[in-house]
């Protein structure tokens, strides 16, 4: 009699255990940009820290460079491990989506993070960065920093949505402050060719107050040519998406690079964050939740200063 | 009477084909002028032949491959992965020497040799596989395309701060205000000149794009010979990447992105023909100068949306080459 009801509160004991433990499956691009290597490093290093914060999570991490691959893993993940929750940043909305949906029909946690999928209402949690507070955060710096009539260049992206909404929000953000915009062209996420572009544009004008290159590896390009003409006293230049480099000449309060606008490859460790808080708290955090551009300045950049990441 | 008509009416349309290109450029030129006055300065003109200088290099070693009837679209790639390649060692190197003049010697020996290395790996496939150079080149160009972004682990590869500052004089620095490039992609033209015209290199380069098997029957050594030219052009890329580390001192999976592409564009619009068997390496340095103008045209002006820039360079390729094409009949 006692023995049998032991060996039930054993065997209710050893059930018990795996359904404590809950298993987040993350799902993201592989390193082939710089962009996308601190997002792998940074959901490396929320993994290990909540692994070891909640021993009753359990992880399964994989990266993948074309969506198809990705679509086996998501369909490996379910099979082979049982995950109650999904994390997955999707290579292209469109082919993830039908997989994606399927995962949630079956009772699974989706948290999506950056890119939407093309069908709403599918997933529980959605997290991304804001592109029209990209362009209006470094927009509103120069209204702020420059006085009227002071003249900017503007160098853009690959001309894509992701660029036009960063730069109709700067175009909002310095409307009225009588900032005159003297030239905005594409400089392609591309060093040489801001590089090239900046040259042209030091020759063409003879005075330029500030440039916004709208991504740190232009910044880079554009610092060059300046500093090339020797004309790295007269204007300051605002890159964006907190490259390392960049972080630390504004930790060192660099003149010509006095801010930058966060796009944080990080928030891949806020979507994970949240998903392990609904897992095992019961907090609410469905919904959307949107990671507004922050502006780095000499008093806050220690804070964005990570030494071992890769961007 | 007859064969006077006969050759009034033919000498000026010879001579604008053999011209086009120069009048090109000089139209160029002079809308440069017209529209900004900074054009002409000093700065501005030894930017433009400066950033011309890299694909000028490589353009010159197309010139030769073209010319033999052969062609490379693996040079962008191998630009961007002999960069890689120099930045991950020189790194390296300063680590355990401590960096100095050795470590710069010692990147620029390895551009060199790695260069020549790949452009030997191209031309032994093209000449005792005998696969298809179009084929070929389209492979390497991917494989050295993923060998950067491997290298770089998807990132940018920058050369240590105290390395970026030692080797920046050579891209830079230069002789009474003229940098290295420009010097270097001077010295590099005239002679291609030389070879192309007063070698029997040159003219077998054309013997074999005019017409192989009329060449091997000649007993020229159409093998060796093109094999020697994809060498030449990998070196050339080796020479380029020298000069184009120290501007910015880094590479990434975006490095040389298209260089292939410009270098044939600028090869063609000189006058050298597609099909191989005529090529002139003075016309390729105009071709180049002719593609730099016209970025730095659209640069300096808001006369086109931006949208439309790779439109413009389209247009002035096609005219730069239909002002040729009717010479290439006559000849």
């Amino acid at each position: 009699m006692r023995k049998t009801l032991i060996a039930t509160t054993a065997l209710i004991g050893m059930t018990a255990v795996p359904a404590l433990s809950e298993t987040i499956g993350i799902s993201i691009p592989a390193a082939t940009h710089g962009w996308a290597g601190a997002l792998n490093y940074h959901a490396e290093r929320t993994v290990e820290r909540l692994s070891e914060a909640n021993p009753d999570l359990e992880f399964v991490l994989t990266t993948t460079s074309d969506p198809g691959q990705q679509v086996s893993d998501l369909e490996d993940m379910v099979a082979t491990r049982n995950i109650d929750a999904l994390v997955v940043l999707p290579f292209e909305s469109e082919p993830l989506t039908g997989p994606i949906q399927r995962i949630a029909d079956s009772g699974v946690w989706v948290t999506v993070v950056d890119r939407g999928l093309t069908q709403e209402g599918i997933e529980d949690l959605y997290v991304a960065g804001d592109n029209d507070s990209f362009g209006r955060t470094a927009g509103e710096y120069f209204a702020e920093t420059l006085d009227e009539g002071a003249k900017v260049v503007v160098m853009r992206g690959i001309a894509s949505t992701v660029d036009n909404e960063r730069v109709a929000g700067f175009e909002s953000a310095i409307e009225g402050s009588g900032i005159e915009v003297l030239a905005m062209d594409h400089g392609n996420w591309n060093r040489d060719t801001a590089f090239n572009l900046m040259q042209d544009w030091l020759s063409r004008f003879p005075d330029i107050d500030a440039v916004w290159a709208a991504d740190d590896d232009m910044a880079v390009g554009a610092l060059a040519a300046i500093d090339q003409a020797g004309r790295t006293d007269e204007m300051f230049v605002v890159g964006g998406a907190g490259m390392k480099e960049m972080v630390d000449r504004i930790r060192n309060s660099d003149p010509t690079v006095p801010v930058n606008v966060t796009y944080p490859p990080a928030m891949i460790s806020t979507a994970i964050e949240m998903t392990a808080l609904g897992l095992t708290s019961g907090a609410p955090v469905s919904g959307e939740f949107i990671i507004a551009s922050e502006l780095i300045t000499p008093e806050n950049a220690e804070n964005y200063y990570f030494e071992d990441s890769p961007y | 009477m007859n064969t006077a008509t006969l050759r009034q009416t033919r000498r000026p349309k010879v001579n604008l084909a053999v011209i086009a290109p120069v009048v090109a450029l000089v139209v160029l030129v002079l809308i440069g002028i017209a529209m900004n006055p900074n054009f002409l300065s000093f700065a501005n003109v030894t930017n433009v032949l400066a950033r011309s200088a890299f694909i000028g290099i490589i353009a010159i070693g197309m010139t030769f491959v073209i010319t033999s009837g052969g062609l490379d679209l693996s040079v962008g790639s191998m630009a961007a992965f002999v960069a890689g390649l120099m930045i991950l060692v020189m790194n390296l190197l300063t680590e355990s020497m401590g960096g100095g003049l050795p470590v710069i010697l010692i990147g620029i020996a390895l551009a060199l040799f790695a260069g020549l290395a790949a452009g030997f790996i191209n031309g032994i496939l093209i000449t005792r596989a005998g696969i298809e150079a179009f084929i070929l080149t389209l492979g390497t160009m991917g494989i050295y395309r993923s060998l950067v972004t491997w290298l770089a682990d998807g990132g940018t590869l920058s050369l240590g701060y105290e390395m970026r500052e030692m080797y920046r004089p050579v891209y830079y620095g230069g002789i009474m205000g003229i940098s290295w490039p420009i010097i270097v992609f001077a010295a590099l033209a005239i002679l291609g000149e030389i070879v192309m015209r007063h070698t029997a290199f040159g003219r077998h380069c054309a013997a074999i794009g005019s017409n192989e098997k009329v060449a091997r029957y000649s007993s020229v050594a159409v093998l060796r010979v093109r094999l020697m030219t994809y060498v030449m052009l990998g070196l050339l890329v080796g020479i380029a990447v020298v000069m184009y580390v120290p501007r910015l001192g880094s590479a990434s999976a975006t490095t040389g992105l298209l260089w292939e592409l410009e270098a044939i564009a600028a090869v063609i619009i000189g006058g050298t023909l597609l099909k191989g068997g005529f090529g002139r390496v003075w016309g390729t340095v105009v071709g180049v100068l002719i593609l730099s103008l016209i970025g730095n045209l659209l640069n300096l002006t808001d006369f086109v949306s931006p949208y439309l820039n790779g439109a413009i360079q389209g247009v002035v390729i096609i005219l730069a080459v239909v002002l040729q094409r009717n010479t290439g009949t006559a000849r």
